[in-house]
Protein backbone atom coordinates (compact mmCIF):
# COMPACT_ATOMS: atom_id res chain seq x y z
CA UNK A 1 0.00 0.00 0.00
CA UNK A 2 1.79 3.35 -0.69
CA UNK A 3 -0.01 6.31 0.91
CA UNK A 4 0.70 10.07 0.38
CA UNK A 5 -0.72 11.96 3.39
CA UNK A 6 -2.24 15.39 1.78
CA UNK A 7 -1.98 16.85 5.09
CA UNK A 8 0.01 16.49 8.09
CA UNK A 9 2.35 18.49 10.55
CA UNK A 10 5.55 16.90 10.72
CA UNK A 11 6.98 19.97 12.20
CA UNK A 12 5.18 18.44 15.61
CA UNK A 13 6.35 14.60 15.16
CA UNK A 14 9.07 13.13 16.01
CA UNK A 15 11.64 10.63 13.93
CA UNK A 16 9.98 7.89 15.82
CA UNK A 17 6.54 8.70 13.62
CA UNK A 18 8.35 8.85 10.52
CA UNK A 19 9.75 5.52 11.22
CA UNK A 20 6.57 3.79 11.69
CA UNK A 21 5.16 6.15 8.89
CA UNK A 22 7.65 4.92 6.38
CA UNK A 23 6.58 1.30 7.43
CA UNK A 24 3.76 1.49 6.88
CA UNK A 25 4.07 2.68 3.66
CA UNK A 26 4.01 6.47 3.63
CA UNK A 27 6.05 7.47 0.77
CA UNK A 28 4.91 11.38 0.77
CA UNK A 29 3.92 13.96 2.74
CA UNK A 30 2.64 17.80 2.30
CA UNK A 31 2.73 19.74 5.93
CA UNK A 32 0.11 22.78 5.53
CA UNK A 33 1.78 26.08 7.54
CA UNK A 34 -0.67 25.98 10.31
CA UNK A 35 -1.53 27.79 13.59
CA UNK A 36 1.19 26.25 16.17
CA UNK A 37 -0.48 25.82 19.16
CA UNK A 38 1.17 28.91 21.16
CA UNK A 39 0.27 32.30 19.20
CA UNK A 40 2.97 33.83 17.63
CA UNK A 41 3.78 37.20 18.03
CA UNK A 42 5.77 38.56 15.55
CA UNK A 43 6.26 37.88 11.72
CA UNK A 44 9.62 37.01 12.06
CA UNK A 45 8.94 33.80 13.62
CA UNK A 46 6.57 32.67 10.82
CA UNK A 47 9.97 33.44 8.40
CA UNK A 48 11.56 30.88 10.36
CA UNK A 49 8.83 28.26 10.59
CA UNK A 50 8.21 28.83 6.59
CA UNK A 51 12.58 28.27 6.03
CA UNK A 52 11.64 25.34 8.31
CA UNK A 53 9.50 23.96 6.12
CA UNK A 54 11.54 23.84 2.54
CA UNK A 55 14.45 23.65 4.39
CA UNK A 56 14.95 21.38 7.93
CA UNK A 57 11.89 19.19 7.47
CA UNK A 58 12.51 18.35 4.04
CA UNK A 59 15.72 16.87 4.88
CA UNK A 60 14.56 15.14 7.78
CA UNK A 61 11.73 13.21 5.46
CA UNK A 62 14.17 12.58 3.65
CA UNK A 63 16.30 10.58 6.05
CA UNK A 64 13.35 8.09 6.39
CA UNK A 65 12.66 7.47 2.73
CA UNK A 66 10.03 10.32 3.00
CA UNK A 67 9.53 13.13 0.25
CA UNK A 68 8.17 16.15 1.99
CA UNK A 69 6.60 19.19 0.08
CA UNK A 70 4.91 22.15 2.71
CA UNK A 71 2.08 24.61 1.78
CA UNK A 72 2.29 28.00 3.12
CA UNK A 73 0.03 30.98 3.99
CA UNK A 74 -1.33 32.98 6.84
CA UNK A 75 -3.95 30.36 8.94
CA UNK A 76 -7.12 31.69 9.94
CA UNK A 77 -6.56 32.06 13.37
CA UNK A 78 -3.33 34.48 13.05
CA UNK A 79 -5.25 36.06 10.41
CA UNK A 80 -7.32 37.77 13.37
CA UNK A 81 -4.04 39.14 14.98
CA UNK A 82 -2.70 42.61 13.77
CA UNK A 83 0.65 41.41 14.52
CA UNK A 84 0.64 38.84 11.99
CA UNK A 85 -1.10 40.30 9.47
CA UNK A 86 1.99 41.42 7.61
CA UNK A 87 2.72 37.91 6.63
CA UNK A 88 0.84 38.33 4.11
CA UNK A 89 3.13 40.48 2.07
CA UNK A 90 6.09 37.87 2.76
CA UNK A 91 4.30 35.20 0.75
CA UNK A 92 4.73 35.83 -2.46
CA UNK A 93 8.35 34.88 -2.17
CA UNK A 94 7.40 31.48 -0.66
CA UNK A 95 4.98 30.88 -3.00
CA UNK A 96 8.30 30.52 -5.73
CA UNK A 97 9.68 27.40 -4.28
CA UNK A 98 10.00 24.06 -5.15
CA UNK A 99 8.55 22.64 -2.08
CA UNK A 100 5.37 24.99 -2.26
CA UNK A 101 2.56 22.78 -3.81
CA UNK A 102 -0.52 24.72 -2.57
CA UNK A 103 -1.61 28.21 -1.08
CA UNK A 104 -2.55 26.95 2.50
CA UNK A 105 -4.25 26.55 4.97
CA UNK A 106 -6.18 29.47 4.41
CA UNK A 107 -10.05 29.93 5.20
CA UNK A 108 -12.19 30.07 8.29
CA UNK A 109 -11.82 29.83 11.59
CA UNK A 110 -14.12 32.12 13.48
CA UNK A 111 -15.33 34.25 10.62
CA UNK A 112 -14.22 37.33 11.13
CA UNK A 113 -13.85 40.49 8.37
CA UNK A 114 -9.88 40.15 9.26
CA UNK A 115 -10.41 36.19 8.28
CA UNK A 116 -12.73 37.33 5.00
CA UNK A 117 -9.72 39.72 3.90
CA UNK A 118 -6.78 37.13 4.39
CA UNK A 119 -8.93 34.13 2.92
CA UNK A 120 -10.05 36.27 0.11
CA UNK A 121 -6.46 37.95 -0.45
CA UNK A 122 -4.65 34.04 0.00
CA UNK A 123 -7.02 33.42 -2.64
CA UNK A 124 -5.69 35.98 -5.28
CA UNK A 125 -2.35 35.08 -4.49
CA UNK A 126 -3.00 31.20 -5.35
CA UNK A 127 -3.90 32.24 -8.81
CA UNK A 128 -1.83 34.47 -9.42
CA UNK A 129 0.99 31.95 -8.51
CA UNK A 130 -0.92 29.19 -10.58
CA UNK A 131 -1.10 27.48 -7.27
CA UNK A 132 -4.02 25.38 -6.24
CA UNK A 133 -5.42 26.24 -2.47
CA UNK A 134 -6.11 24.44 0.47
CA UNK A 135 -8.91 25.39 2.68
CA UNK A 136 -9.32 24.36 6.02
CA UNK A 137 -12.88 24.48 7.49
CA UNK A 138 -13.85 25.71 10.94
CA UNK A 139 -15.03 23.42 13.31
CA UNK A 140 -17.87 25.80 15.31
CA UNK A 141 -20.29 26.36 13.43
CA UNK A 142 -19.23 24.10 10.41
CA UNK A 143 -21.65 23.67 8.38
CA UNK A 144 -22.37 27.84 7.73
CA UNK A 145 -18.84 27.74 7.55
CA UNK A 146 -18.50 25.82 4.89
CA UNK A 147 -21.46 27.61 3.04
CA UNK A 148 -19.42 30.94 3.14
CA UNK A 149 -16.40 29.04 2.15
CA UNK A 150 -17.68 28.22 -0.77
CA UNK A 151 -19.12 31.23 -1.51
CA UNK A 152 -15.59 32.90 -1.03
CA UNK A 153 -13.94 30.56 -3.11
CA UNK A 154 -16.57 30.80 -5.64
CA UNK A 155 -16.57 34.87 -5.95
CA UNK A 156 -12.46 34.53 -6.18
CA UNK A 157 -12.78 33.16 -9.72
CA UNK A 158 -10.30 30.11 -8.94
CA UNK A 159 -11.00 26.87 -10.85
CA UNK A 160 -12.87 25.10 -7.77
CA UNK A 161 -10.97 21.56 -9.16
CA UNK A 162 -7.66 23.52 -7.79
CA UNK A 163 -9.32 23.95 -4.26
CA UNK A 164 -9.18 21.31 -1.78
CA UNK A 165 -11.53 21.90 1.13
CA UNK A 166 -10.63 19.95 4.42
CA UNK A 167 -11.97 18.92 7.59
CA UNK A 168 -15.42 17.49 6.49
CA UNK A 169 -17.66 15.25 8.02
CA UNK A 170 -20.86 13.69 7.10
CA UNK A 171 -23.09 17.24 7.06
CA UNK A 172 -20.47 19.47 5.70
CA UNK A 173 -20.08 16.88 2.50
CA UNK A 174 -23.04 17.56 1.05
CA UNK A 175 -22.36 20.99 0.11
CA UNK A 176 -19.43 20.77 -1.40
CA UNK A 177 -19.28 17.85 -3.32
CA UNK A 178 -21.06 18.82 -6.58
CA UNK A 179 -18.71 22.35 -6.43
CA UNK A 180 -16.28 20.70 -8.95
CA UNK A 181 -13.87 21.35 -5.28
CA UNK A 182 -11.78 18.64 -3.91
CA UNK A 183 -12.91 16.82 -0.44
CA UNK A 184 -10.42 16.22 2.32
CA UNK A 185 -11.14 14.47 5.23
CA UNK A 186 -9.14 14.45 8.14
CA UNK A 187 -9.06 11.22 10.34
CA UNK A 188 -8.48 11.15 13.56
CA UNK A 189 -8.40 9.16 16.89
CA UNK A 190 -11.60 10.76 18.55
CA UNK A 191 -12.79 14.00 16.73
CA UNK A 192 -13.31 14.90 13.07
CA UNK A 193 -13.44 11.81 11.53
CA UNK A 194 -12.70 7.49 12.15
CA UNK A 195 -11.76 4.97 9.36
CA UNK A 196 -15.31 3.41 9.63
CA UNK A 197 -17.07 6.32 8.63
CA UNK A 198 -14.83 7.16 6.25
CA UNK A 199 -15.66 3.76 4.49
CA UNK A 200 -19.07 4.84 4.88
CA UNK A 201 -18.67 8.19 2.97
CA UNK A 202 -16.66 6.27 0.48
CA UNK A 203 -19.69 4.05 -0.23
CA UNK A 204 -22.04 6.91 -0.97
CA UNK A 205 -19.36 9.29 -2.66
CA UNK A 206 -17.50 6.90 -4.34
CA UNK A 207 -13.34 7.70 -4.98
CA UNK A 208 -13.45 10.74 -6.94
CA UNK A 209 -12.00 13.54 -5.65
CA UNK A 210 -11.80 13.04 -2.09
CA UNK A 211 -8.37 12.85 -0.21
CA UNK A 212 -7.73 11.28 3.00
CA UNK A 213 -5.35 12.55 5.74
CA UNK A 214 -3.84 12.29 9.25
CA UNK A 215 -3.79 15.79 9.81
CA UNK A 216 -1.42 15.11 12.79
CA UNK A 217 0.10 16.97 14.56
CA UNK A 218 0.99 18.71 18.08
CA UNK A 219 -2.80 17.62 19.59
CA UNK A 220 -4.04 13.87 20.39
CA UNK A 221 -3.72 12.44 16.22
CA UNK A 222 -2.48 9.52 14.55
CA UNK A 223 -0.12 9.56 11.11
CA UNK A 224 -0.89 6.09 10.50
CA UNK A 225 -4.59 6.22 10.32
CA UNK A 226 -4.18 6.69 6.78
CA UNK A 227 -3.30 2.99 6.76
CA UNK A 228 -5.95 2.49 9.15
CA UNK A 229 -8.63 3.99 6.51
CA UNK A 230 -6.70 2.45 3.92
CA UNK A 231 -7.11 -1.52 5.61
CA UNK A 232 -10.75 -0.84 6.42
CA UNK A 233 -11.48 -0.01 2.92
CA UNK A 234 -10.13 -3.32 1.77
CA UNK A 235 -12.10 -5.37 4.94
CA UNK A 236 -15.11 -3.47 3.43
CA UNK A 237 -14.57 -4.96 -0.09
CA UNK A 238 -13.09 -2.54 -1.76
CA UNK A 239 -10.67 -2.99 -4.09
CA UNK A 240 -6.51 -2.30 -3.61
CA UNK A 241 -7.19 -0.08 -6.42
CA UNK A 242 -9.84 2.16 -5.18
CA UNK A 243 -7.21 2.32 -2.17
CA UNK A 244 -4.48 3.14 -4.35
CA UNK A 245 -6.42 6.00 -6.06
CA UNK A 246 -7.82 7.40 -2.48
CA UNK A 247 -4.61 7.19 -0.65
CA UNK A 248 -1.98 8.02 -3.31
CA UNK A 249 -3.26 8.87 -6.77
CA UNK A 250 -5.86 11.59 -5.99
CA UNK A 251 -3.56 13.49 -3.43
CA UNK A 252 -0.75 12.76 -6.47
CA UNK A 253 -3.52 14.69 -9.19
CA UNK A 254 -4.57 17.40 -6.94
CA UNK A 255 -0.58 18.59 -5.81
CA UNK A 256 0.39 17.69 -9.18
CA UNK A 257 -1.31 20.84 -10.56
CA UNK A 258 1.20 22.96 -9.09
CA UNK A 259 3.58 21.42 -11.40
CA UNK A 260 6.24 21.47 -8.35
CA UNK A 261 5.40 17.93 -6.83
CA UNK A 262 8.73 15.94 -6.87
CA UNK A 263 7.95 12.11 -6.73
CA UNK A 264 11.61 11.05 -8.47
CA UNK A 265 13.48 8.53 -6.96
CA UNK A 266 11.19 7.37 -4.36
CA UNK A 267 11.51 3.98 -3.27
CA UNK A 268 8.46 1.30 -3.15
CA UNK A 269 6.21 3.00 -5.46
CA UNK A 270 4.26 -0.08 -7.17
CA UNK A 271 2.67 -0.41 -3.96
CA UNK B 1 35.66 25.92 -11.47
CA UNK B 2 34.59 28.36 -14.08
CA UNK B 3 30.94 30.11 -15.33
CA UNK B 4 32.59 29.55 -18.80
CA UNK B 5 32.47 25.28 -17.72
CA UNK B 6 29.40 25.88 -16.15
CA UNK B 7 27.82 27.40 -19.15
CA UNK B 8 29.56 24.36 -21.84
CA UNK B 9 27.78 22.04 -18.54
CA UNK B 10 24.21 23.10 -19.45
CA UNK B 11 24.02 23.24 -22.97
CA UNK B 12 21.89 19.97 -22.95
CA UNK B 13 19.09 21.36 -20.64
CA UNK B 14 15.70 21.24 -21.37
CA UNK B 15 14.98 24.73 -22.41
CA UNK B 16 18.54 26.21 -23.13
CA UNK B 17 16.22 29.61 -24.20
CA UNK B 18 15.29 29.97 -20.24
CA UNK B 19 18.40 30.23 -19.24
CA UNK B 20 19.65 32.35 -21.38
CA UNK B 21 16.88 34.98 -20.90
CA UNK B 22 17.24 34.87 -17.33
CA UNK B 23 21.10 35.10 -17.23
CA UNK B 24 20.82 38.33 -19.78
CA UNK B 25 17.66 39.50 -17.94
CA UNK B 26 19.96 39.27 -14.98
CA UNK B 27 22.52 41.19 -16.20
CA UNK B 28 20.14 44.30 -17.17
CA UNK B 29 17.66 43.79 -14.38
CA UNK B 30 19.50 42.35 -11.16
CA UNK B 31 16.47 42.52 -8.63
CA UNK B 32 14.71 40.11 -10.95
CA UNK B 33 17.58 37.48 -9.41
CA UNK B 34 15.25 36.25 -6.66
CA UNK B 35 12.39 34.76 -8.58
CA UNK B 36 14.79 33.28 -11.65
CA UNK B 37 16.66 31.69 -8.38
CA UNK B 38 13.82 29.98 -7.02
CA UNK B 39 12.30 28.88 -10.47
CA UNK B 40 15.82 27.42 -11.71
CA UNK B 41 15.40 23.79 -10.93
CA UNK B 42 12.05 23.91 -12.32
CA UNK B 43 12.88 25.03 -15.63
CA UNK B 44 16.48 23.82 -16.06
CA UNK B 45 16.15 20.44 -14.01
CA UNK B 46 17.87 18.74 -10.65
CA UNK B 47 19.92 16.06 -12.09
CA UNK B 48 23.49 15.51 -11.55
CA UNK B 49 25.70 17.12 -14.63
CA UNK B 50 28.45 14.54 -16.18
CA UNK B 51 30.94 17.34 -16.04
CA UNK B 52 32.05 19.02 -13.76
CA UNK B 53 31.30 15.93 -11.43
CA UNK B 54 29.42 17.00 -8.24
CA UNK B 55 27.54 19.19 -9.57
CA UNK B 56 23.99 18.99 -10.38
CA UNK B 57 21.71 21.52 -12.97
CA UNK B 58 20.33 23.14 -10.43
CA UNK B 59 23.16 24.09 -8.75
CA UNK B 60 25.24 25.31 -11.82
CA UNK B 61 22.14 27.13 -13.35
CA UNK B 62 21.70 29.26 -10.01
CA UNK B 63 25.27 29.41 -9.77
CA UNK B 64 25.66 30.80 -13.25
CA UNK B 65 23.02 33.03 -12.87
CA UNK B 66 24.43 34.51 -9.60
CA UNK B 67 27.87 35.34 -11.58
CA UNK B 68 25.66 37.13 -14.42
CA UNK B 69 25.10 39.56 -12.06
CA UNK B 70 26.95 43.08 -13.08
CA UNK B 71 27.61 44.24 -9.34
CA UNK B 72 26.62 43.73 -5.61
CA UNK B 73 27.36 39.50 -5.46
CA UNK B 74 28.11 39.35 -2.03
CA UNK B 75 24.52 41.26 -1.07
CA UNK B 76 23.00 39.42 -3.75
CA UNK B 77 24.59 35.89 -2.24
CA UNK B 78 23.42 36.92 1.68
CA UNK B 79 20.16 37.74 0.28
CA UNK B 80 19.46 34.50 -1.60
CA UNK B 81 20.64 32.63 0.91
CA UNK B 82 18.94 33.88 3.93
CA UNK B 83 15.77 33.77 1.97
CA UNK B 84 16.21 30.32 0.01
CA UNK B 85 15.27 27.26 0.17
CA UNK B 86 17.97 24.43 1.00
CA UNK B 87 18.70 23.77 -2.47
CA UNK B 88 18.79 27.43 -2.85
CA UNK B 89 21.35 27.77 -0.18
CA UNK B 90 23.32 25.09 -1.23
CA UNK B 91 23.46 26.64 -5.07
CA UNK B 92 24.73 29.96 -3.35
CA UNK B 93 27.44 27.94 -0.84
CA UNK B 94 28.83 26.57 -4.21
CA UNK B 95 29.09 29.54 -6.22
CA UNK B 96 30.91 31.53 -3.86
CA UNK B 97 34.55 30.85 -5.25
CA UNK B 98 33.08 31.78 -8.69
CA UNK B 99 31.78 35.80 -7.28
CA UNK B 100 33.95 38.91 -7.36
CA UNK B 101 33.81 39.25 -3.91
CA UNK B 102 36.56 38.64 -0.90
CA UNK B 103 35.81 37.57 2.38
CA UNK B 104 32.59 39.13 2.68
CA UNK B 105 30.24 36.22 2.57
CA UNK B 106 32.01 33.89 5.90
CA UNK B 107 28.97 34.48 7.64
CA UNK B 108 27.12 32.02 5.07
CA UNK B 109 29.66 29.10 5.67
CA UNK B 110 29.44 29.41 9.69
CA UNK B 111 25.45 29.76 9.16
CA UNK B 112 25.43 26.44 7.01
CA UNK B 113 27.90 24.86 9.43
CA UNK B 114 25.89 25.28 11.89
CA UNK B 115 22.70 23.54 10.54
CA UNK B 116 22.56 19.80 10.77
CA UNK B 117 21.52 19.44 6.82
CA UNK B 118 24.80 17.71 5.66
CA UNK B 119 24.08 18.76 2.29
CA UNK B 120 25.02 22.23 3.29
CA UNK B 121 27.39 21.38 5.44
CA UNK B 122 29.53 19.98 2.76
CA UNK B 123 28.97 22.97 0.30
CA UNK B 124 30.45 24.89 2.74
CA UNK B 125 33.61 23.27 2.73
CA UNK B 126 34.72 23.89 -1.34
CA UNK B 127 37.29 26.48 -2.29
CA UNK B 128 35.51 29.50 -0.38
CA UNK B 129 35.95 28.06 2.66
CA UNK B 130 39.71 29.08 2.26
CA UNK B 131 38.28 32.00 4.02
CA UNK B 132 37.28 30.27 6.77
CA UNK B 133 39.07 30.37 10.22
CA UNK B 134 41.68 27.32 11.38
CA UNK B 135 39.56 26.54 14.30
CA UNK B 136 35.49 26.92 12.35
CA UNK B 137 37.30 24.94 9.63
CA UNK B 138 38.30 21.94 12.06
CA UNK B 139 35.28 22.25 13.62
CA UNK B 140 33.57 21.63 10.01
CA UNK B 141 35.60 18.83 9.23
CA UNK B 142 35.17 16.97 12.24
CA UNK B 143 31.31 17.73 11.86
CA UNK B 144 31.79 15.60 8.76
CA UNK B 145 33.13 13.05 9.95
CA UNK B 146 30.49 13.26 12.76
CA UNK B 147 27.94 13.09 10.29
CA UNK B 148 28.87 10.67 7.61
CA UNK B 149 30.03 13.44 5.06
CA UNK B 150 32.71 11.93 2.47
CA UNK B 151 36.05 13.93 3.67
CA UNK B 152 36.05 14.44 -0.21
CA UNK B 153 33.96 17.17 -0.10
CA UNK B 154 36.46 19.09 1.92
CA UNK B 155 38.82 21.51 -0.37
CA UNK B 156 42.46 21.04 0.62
CA UNK B 157 41.57 18.82 3.20
CA UNK B 158 45.67 17.45 2.69
CA UNK B 159 47.19 21.21 2.44
CA UNK B 160 45.04 22.26 5.60
CA UNK B 161 44.67 19.37 8.31
CA UNK B 162 46.98 20.17 11.12
CA UNK B 163 48.43 18.94 14.45
CA UNK B 164 44.58 20.40 16.21
CA UNK B 165 43.00 18.64 13.37
CA UNK B 166 44.61 15.25 14.29
CA UNK B 167 44.51 15.73 17.97
CA UNK B 168 40.48 16.29 17.85
CA UNK B 169 40.11 13.43 15.18
CA UNK B 170 41.88 10.85 17.56
CA UNK B 171 39.62 12.37 20.31
CA UNK B 172 36.57 11.07 18.35
CA UNK B 173 38.14 7.70 17.57
CA UNK B 174 38.79 6.56 21.35
CA UNK B 175 35.11 7.99 21.72
CA UNK B 176 34.41 5.56 19.61
CA UNK B 177 36.26 2.91 19.81
CA UNK B 178 34.64 3.13 23.65
CA UNK B 179 31.39 2.75 22.45
CA UNK B 180 32.27 0.00 20.56
CA UNK B 181 32.05 1.83 17.10
CA UNK B 182 34.21 2.73 13.78
CA UNK B 183 35.21 5.54 12.43
CA UNK B 184 34.99 6.30 9.05
CA UNK B 185 37.60 4.95 6.52
CA UNK B 186 38.60 8.53 4.91
CA UNK B 187 38.96 9.48 8.35
CA UNK B 188 41.06 6.94 9.64
CA UNK B 189 43.17 7.57 6.74
CA UNK B 190 43.64 10.66 6.82
CA UNK B 191 44.32 10.10 10.80
CA UNK B 192 46.65 7.71 10.40
CA UNK B 193 48.54 10.70 7.97
CA UNK B 194 48.35 13.13 10.16
CA UNK B 195 49.92 10.66 12.80
CA UNK B 196 52.75 9.86 10.96
CA UNK B 197 53.33 13.06 9.78
CA UNK B 198 53.51 15.41 12.72
CA UNK B 199 55.25 14.21 15.80
CA UNK B 200 54.03 16.79 17.63
CA UNK B 201 50.47 16.18 17.99
CA UNK B 202 48.87 14.05 20.96
CA UNK B 203 47.27 10.87 20.61
CA UNK B 204 45.54 9.62 23.16
CA UNK B 205 45.29 5.78 23.89
CA UNK B 206 42.22 4.00 22.37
Amino acid sequence: MRIFDPHIHMTSRTTDDYERMAAAGVRAVVEPAFWQGQPRTSVDTFVDYFDSLIGWEPFRAGQFGVRHHATVALNPKEANDPRCRPVLDLLPRYLDKDGVVAVGEIGYDSMTPAEDAAFAGQLALAVAHDLPALVHTPHRDKARGVERTLAVVAESGIDPGRVLVDHLNEVTVRLVRDTGCWLGFSIYPETKMSPPRMVELLRTYGTERILVNSAADWGRSDPLLTRATGEAMLLAGFTEDDVDRVLWRNPVEFYGQSGRLDLADLDGLRG
Amino acid sequence: MTPHRLRAALRGVPDPRWLDAALRRVATDPAAIARLFATAARKCGRGPLPDPPGWTVDEAARALLLTALPAGHAAAAESLYRYGDAAEKRAVLRALPLLPIGAECVPLLHDAIRTDDTRLVAAALGRYARHLEQPAWRQAVLKCVFTGVPLAVVDDLAGRADGELAAMLAGLAAERHAAGRSMPADAADLLDRLGAGSPSTTIPEA
